[in-house]
């Protein structure tokens, strides 16, 4: 057990907020707002216009090269416009608004695939374009292309690890999916498994979630493809760099992929939405979102539509306590706050978070003290500190040689500040520097 | 004493004398024979010039300028600081004539942010850049409008910009013409203008009128009332912004007067606070 990565913290876990509340499935609203650009990677091509009559899961946004996703209707109606609408990002993208005529009608591209006997050479093709065509995405947050992960992997990973790890605060999604159907993510697992033309694959859980262990011990009972990996409990552990450094030992040399080291990562939510694309053909239209925090009256595990208003779901959740401050689509470690509750949920929204001021850094003292926590927490081995004095400095050949890229934005390092410096912000800030002076 | 000591004391004075002799006559002959030759007119120039290093004529501080001056790579006229007075020095130097020396000074092209719609408070590091590239942009409804986090007031040498009510002013006195500002404004919102200058827009809004009005109490609609009331027609609207073609503005100040939206500045004051005695 000595491959566990560098640094981390133990941040307040929240959990038992949520962790006991069963997935509720949240109606869809009268009115939806599907942004085009729900992934990483280009932005779905328009495919529906103003008026036009759209059912549950026809395409919305075509496919726009490679790394890109289709988009689709998460509910079956009339597009009301095709506008620029605000995005959980902050900024104005092309969104479909959708009103929702409620019967959920769905379109003849909704049934099950039959996919072809494991053994056959095209069942990795096969499941690439199940991927493709249900708009699955890295479901843990980031929402990178999962075909294209799928693609790239086949033949060069000789190892799927699936991240159950959910090590931000708050968040209870993966838990609950775990929890409620464990049959349904391990068929998906097993088809990854298969496609990726590997033996077994390696299910990695922080050791808080002993209730999801245990389901899945008895259900793993007896079987040898699926390996189950307890790892402690410790932030940033679902990072897929520091995961692939805790169960196999290898490290990603910077600027690598994971599939460099043999090595691909799929959260267990991406796994379930491949268990539903298969057998039930309907692509990715909805979500578990975990609505908790303390400033929230009840929180919840909600099962949401694509594109329904974050305001939506937080009322299915008893609304907000007075006093709230800040609003954050994400965990609080790596979560973007949103200055407006009109924001759709999108396929990498896996938790709604509320806080109150004392959990929000209110003041802004940005003093380092030079006392080298921050390096001493960092899991990926840099140094915040001299990277905050040279970005400050603007200092970019300080920044390259510091490694600024690597940096993934966890927050351990602004977490564990005592001097309580923007060190994520510095970093943002710094990585768009050097973009612009490479342009 | 005995002789002996006497002798130690002598020889070691003759020794030591020597060596000093010998490598004070190896120096000065090395600094003749190896002698960097320069131009006295540089070293000339390097006095007059104010050494503020400040960068403004493009040239990195002032002996890089001075070297430029001398080799004939630059005109005599370019130091911003020291204006009309010292381009005439360094004229004198280099025995040539100064020329017009135009002033200019750094005019930020927003007046609103005080009034204007914000998205969220925003709390995190000081400086404009690193706003911009926070959630949704920055803080600001408006995308072209001042944030007034001061990254161009820490840029000037000379403090002669100020955040005033929410907006970065440049006291037009102080102001040595060096555009330090220009560059660290991430929005470019300020400009180096002619120092005769007398209206200025200020705004650099290109969105429609109807989307200004929402945002922005002073910003440019676009509406053209300016430009219609211009007597000497230097005044168009580009993009939903009106726009001053200096060469045919007499200063008269009618674009002021009938601007509704006060986005327009007729001589501004040098400063809206009170400067310190």
């Amino acid at each position: 057990m000595n491959n566990l990565f560098y640094g981390g913290i133990h941040p307040f876990d929240g959990k038992e907020l949520t962790r006991y509340s069963p997935v509720k499935i949240l109606p869809p609203p009268e009115r939806l707002i599907v942004p085009f650009q729900m992934h990483i990677g280009a932005q779905a091509k328009p495919q529906v216009s103003p008026g036009e009559e759209v059912r549950l899961g026809q395409i919305l946004g075509e496919i726009n090269g490679a790394v890109s996703s289709y988009v689709h209707s998460p509910v079956s109606g009339k597009v009301a416009a095709v506008e620029e609408r605000l995005h959980p990002n902050g900024r104005m993208e092309l969104s479909v608004v959708i009103d929702n005529d409620g019967l959920d009608t769905p379109h003849e591209s909704v049934c099950p695939t039959e996919l072809p006997d494991p053994s056959d050479a095209g069942y990795s093709a096969a499941v690439v374009e199940v991927m493709r065509n249900a708009g699955i995405v890295g479901m843990g947050g980031a929402a990178f292309p999962g075909h294209f992960k799928l693609q790239s992997g086949i033949g060069k990973a000789d190892t799927l690890i699936i991240n159950a790890a959910e090590c931000e605060p708050y968040i209870t999604s993966d838990h609950r999916t775990l929890l409620e159907v464990p049959d349904e993510v391990l068929f998906g697992v097993r088809t990854l498994t298969r496609a990726l033309r590997l033996d077994s694959a390696i299910i990695a859980i922080e050791e808080n979630k002993d209730d999801a262990i245990k389901v899945l011990e008895a259900e793993l009972r007896g079987a040898s493809d699926i390996k189950l990996r307890v790892l402690p409990t410790r932030y940033p552990q679902g990072a897929e760099k520091q995961l692939i450094q805790s169960v196999t030992g290898r490290l990603v040399p910077p600027g690598k992929l994971p599939a460099d080291v043999g090595c691909v990562v799929f959260n267990v939510y991406t796994a379930w939405s491949v268990w539903r694309a298969v057998c039930r053909g309907i692509p990715v239209i909805e979500r578990v979102v975990t609505v908790s925090g303390p400033a929230v009256e009840s929180p919840k595990n909600l099962l949401a539509r694509m594109g329904t208003p974050v305001r939506n779901a937080i009322e299915e959740a008893g609304g907000l306590k007075a006093g709230v401050r800040k609003v954050l689509l994400g965990g609080p470690m790596m979560g973007n706050a949103i200055y407006n509750l009109d924001v759709p949920v999108i396929k990498g929204t896996n938790a709604i978070i509320a806080l109150f001021p004392y959990q929000t850094r209110e003041k802004d003292d940005n003093k380092c003290i030079h006392c080298g926590r921050c390096v001493s927490v960092c899991p990926m081995r840099l140094q915040p500190l001299y990277m905050y004095q040279n970005e400050r400095a603007d200092n970019l050949d300080a920044l390259r040689r510091l490694n600024l890229n690597d940096c993934m934005e966890c927050g351990s390092c602004t977490y564990i500040c005592p001097g309580r410096v923007n060190l994520v912000q510095a970093f943002r800030s710094g990585k768009a520097k050097l973009r612009a002076a490479t342009q | 004493m005995t002789g002996n000591e006497t002798f130690t004391i002598v020889a070691a004075l003759i020794a030591i004398g020597g060596l000093g002799a010998l490598f004070g006559g190896a120096l000065s002959a090395a600094s003749k024979k190896f002698a960097v030759q320069t131009d006295e007119r540089e070293d000339a120039i390097i006095k007059i010039l104010p050494g503020a290093n400040c960068g403004g004529c493009g040239f990195q501080g002032c002996a890089a300028y001075a070297h430029a001056v001398v080799s004939g790579a630059a005109e005599v006229s370019l130091c911003t600081v020291g204006g009309a007075e010292i381009a005439q020095e360094i004229a004198e130097v280099m025995g040539v004539t100064a020329g017009d020396v135009r002033r200019i000074v750094a005019y930020v092209r927003c007046t609103g942010a005080a009034d204007s719609e914000r998205k969220y408070d925003y709390i995190g590091l000081e400086d404009c850049f690193s706003a911009l590239n926070s959630i949704g942009g920055g803080p600001l409804e408006c995308r072209f409008g001042c944030i007034g986090l001061g990254s161009c007031a820490r840029a000037c040498p000379y403090d002669a910009v100020t955040i005033e009510s929410g907006v970065a002013r440049v006291n037009r006195e102080l102001c040595k013409g060096c555009s330090k500002c220009v560059t660290a404004c991430p929005k470019r919102l300020i400009t180096m203008m002619d120092y005769g200058a007398k209206s200025f827009v200020g705004c650099s809004s290109r969105s429609k009128g109807a989307v200004v009005r929402k945002l922005c109490g002073t910003g440019c609609l676009g509406d053209g009332l300016c430009a219609k009331n211009c007597p000497g027609g230097a005044i168009s609207i580009v993009d939903n912004l009106a726009v001053i073609d200096y060469s045919k503005c007499d200063g008269c100040g009618k674009c002021a007067e009938k601007c509704i939206r006060n986005c327009i500045e007729f001589a501004p004051p040098v400063s809206r606070v009170n400067l310190l005695p």
